[in-house]
């Protein structure tokens, strides 16, 4: 089954993969290793994952004003996310959403985190803010 | 967003290519953030240009490794290198790599040390204030009160905003190098008046005397409000500049504070009404002897091994103060062979540790006072720590996790111990 969720654009551009979901907001710099594309935060769910060519559906970001920078690097070095997906704004998220250059969005019509699981397919279309997410497993 | 005309000129180019660039991320950024206009900023601290050898060999493969191609095409976002003129105003640049004397120690290579000196020939000569530290107000730029700035590293976001009341929000390097060439910054969250106001009402119902307690106090905050804004009141003492800076740079690691009232003692908290403004927080969040406790063992979850061989202080970069606290605990005495001891803080501060003898004191004890970097910064350990002691409850959250290394958390005193024993000792 397919589920449409409406939001705004933070970045533009179209991009589509697996889901990888988080409930915990995300560091940047000394909270992700930009040259493997892996969360390194001690006590976060997601330590020793990689976000790589995944859709990155978080609550927000957290952390060293290093952020934008950190996931500028994770481009550069190809193991940026495809796309990302994250509920509250804020300048970290913003400038790192815009120098990664994958599409984002915010402000959905539903809780992404919710509706969302690790897994799901999930295509992100930037420019009109449109986020379609077909299940893995039926509900 | 709504441009001026003097911005339109800017980003259409009529102003040189550095700025059309820089006025074309900031644009992009402004409007991911939903910011309906710029700012004009007066005091800029960011780490414009800098690079480490694979961001200078990556460019150096696509096109040219110079300063400039570096900042056009990291710090400006830019798919192609343009001049990059003087800046205006206010600049300053804060942490860098290594230590410009003690490099060699810190396991750096002379390529490196070379590189690095060449990025600070050019960043001096385009204008930016090498300060070379995370502490920008303790080493020649302080901002006055309601002034727009554009700053990076969250522990000085949070002591501009909280302790001093200057306005920025946490700005990353892209957009504080763009804010360099342009002076402006999108009108958004803390340079708005509707933003800065508390949020969430923080009861204190345990003392918080020293550093080491203010640092674990932020780091609960920090934990418990992430992004909001903590009005804090109860048992506190009167909290000096040391205080604030530890507490608001644990509050910046362990959720994204990154302004913070202290009623009674921040200077938009002269009374709770005036810190809330019209927010009505929902409820009060406690802190008191359990979760005093609970952060403590959080904060020393990684420590297996009692045998410490490293022991970092000056995180943030330490005032003159705790320089001089150190020399006083290590003086006439030695740290146990085996054992390294770093104190980090920035050039200027330790002009004036030289001048009073502190920095000759930790030498001749066996330590180390380095300026321009830390160990998380610089990803940088003496040869073979397996364990650390840290007195920074912000450097516990990064450095462990970073480098793959246990550490233990607690006061300048226990880790100074550690130093002269090789044990961990410390406890609540």
């Amino acid at each position: 089954m397919m589920i449409t969720l409406r939001g705004r654009k933070v970045v533009g551009g179209c991009a589509e993969g697996e889901a990888l979901v988080t409930h915990d907001t995300i560091s940047g710099w000394g909270g992700i290793d930009p040259m493997t594309g892996t969360v390194i935060e001690t006590h976060h769910e997601l330590r020793g994952v990689s976000f790589k060519d995944k859709v990155l559906v978080f609550p927000g970001a957290k952390g060293s004003s290093g952020w934008s920078a950190a996931f500028h690097l994770a481009r550069i070095a190809g193991f940026a996310p495809k796309a990302m997906i994250f509920n509250v704004m804020t300048t970290k998220i913003a400038l790192g959403a815009v120098v990664t250059r994958a599409p984002a969005v915010t402000d959905l019509d539903q809780d992404p985190l919710t509706v969302i699981e690790t897994g799901d397919w999930v295509k992100v279309d930037g420019d009109r803010g449109v986020v379609e997410v077909t299940k893995k497993s039926p509900l | 967003m709504r441009l001026t005309d003097q911005e339109k000129a800017m980003l259409d180019g009529s102003e040189g290519p550095g700025k059309q660039k820089a006025m074309d991320l900031l644009v992009r950024y402004g409007e991911a953030l939903g910011a309906e206009r710029f700012v004009d900023v007066t005091n800029i601290a960011g780490v414009p240009g800098s690079s480490t050898m694979f961001l200078q060999n990556y460019y150096k493969e696509h096109g040219g490794g110079s300063f400039e191609d570096v900042f056009s095409r990291f710090d400006l976002d830019s798919d192609e290198s343009v001049p990059f003129p003087q800046v205006g105003g206010n600049c300053c640049h804060l942490q860098g790599g290594m230590d410009p004397e003690l490099w060699r120690e810190q396991g750096m290579s002379r390529e490196a040390f070379e590189h690095q000196q060449q990025d600070e020939a050019e960043v001096v000569r385009h204008g930016i204030k090498v300060l070379k530290t995370c502490t920008p107000y303790l080493a020649g730029n302080m901002p006055a009160f309601g002034e727009h700035c554009a700053w990076m590293e969250s522990s000085a976001v949070v002591f501009c905003n909280s302790v001093v009341g200057a306005r920025t929000n946490t700005e990353g390097r892209e957009s504080t190098s763009a804010a360099m060439l342009t002076g402006k910054i999108p009108d958004w969250g803390f340079h708005r008046d509707e933003r800065r106001p508390g949020t969430h009402l923080i009861q204190v119902d345990v003392p918080v005397e020293s550093v080491m307690d203010w640092g674990m106090l932020g780091y609960f905050i920090g934990d418990a409000v992430q992004e909001n804004i903590p009005v804090v009141t109860g048992k506190l003492g009167q909290p000096d500049l040391i205080r604030h800076k530890h507490f608001g740079a644990a509050a910046a690691s362990s959720g994204g504070v990154e302004m913070y009232h202290i009623v009674g003692s921040t200077p938009e908290a002269p009374s709770l009404d005036v810190a809330l403004g019209s927010n009505k927080p929902r409820g009060t969040i406690h802190y008191g002897p359990e979760e005093r406790r609970r952060v403590y063992e959080l904060l020393n979850s990684s420590g297996r091994s009692l045998h410490v061989d490293y022991v970092m202080l000056g995180c943030p970069h330490a005032s003159l103060e705790q320089i001089g606290e150190a020399a006083r605990l290590l003086e006439g005495r030695k740290i146990r062979s085996g054992s390294s001891l770093w104190l980090f803080t920035s050039r200027a501060v330790k002009s004036v540790a030289d001048l009073h003898g502190y920095t000759k004191t930790i030498r001749d004890a066996g330590g180390l006072v380095m300026t321009d970097t830390c160990s998380a910064i610089g990803r940088m350990l003496p040869q073979g720590t397996k364990v650390v002691a840290l007195d920074s409850a912000k450097q516990v959250h990064y450095l462990p996790a970073m480098m793959g290394i246990e550490a233990w958390f607690g006061s300048t005193e226990d880790c100074i111990q550690a130093a002269l024993t090789g044990r961990w000792a410390g406890e609540l």
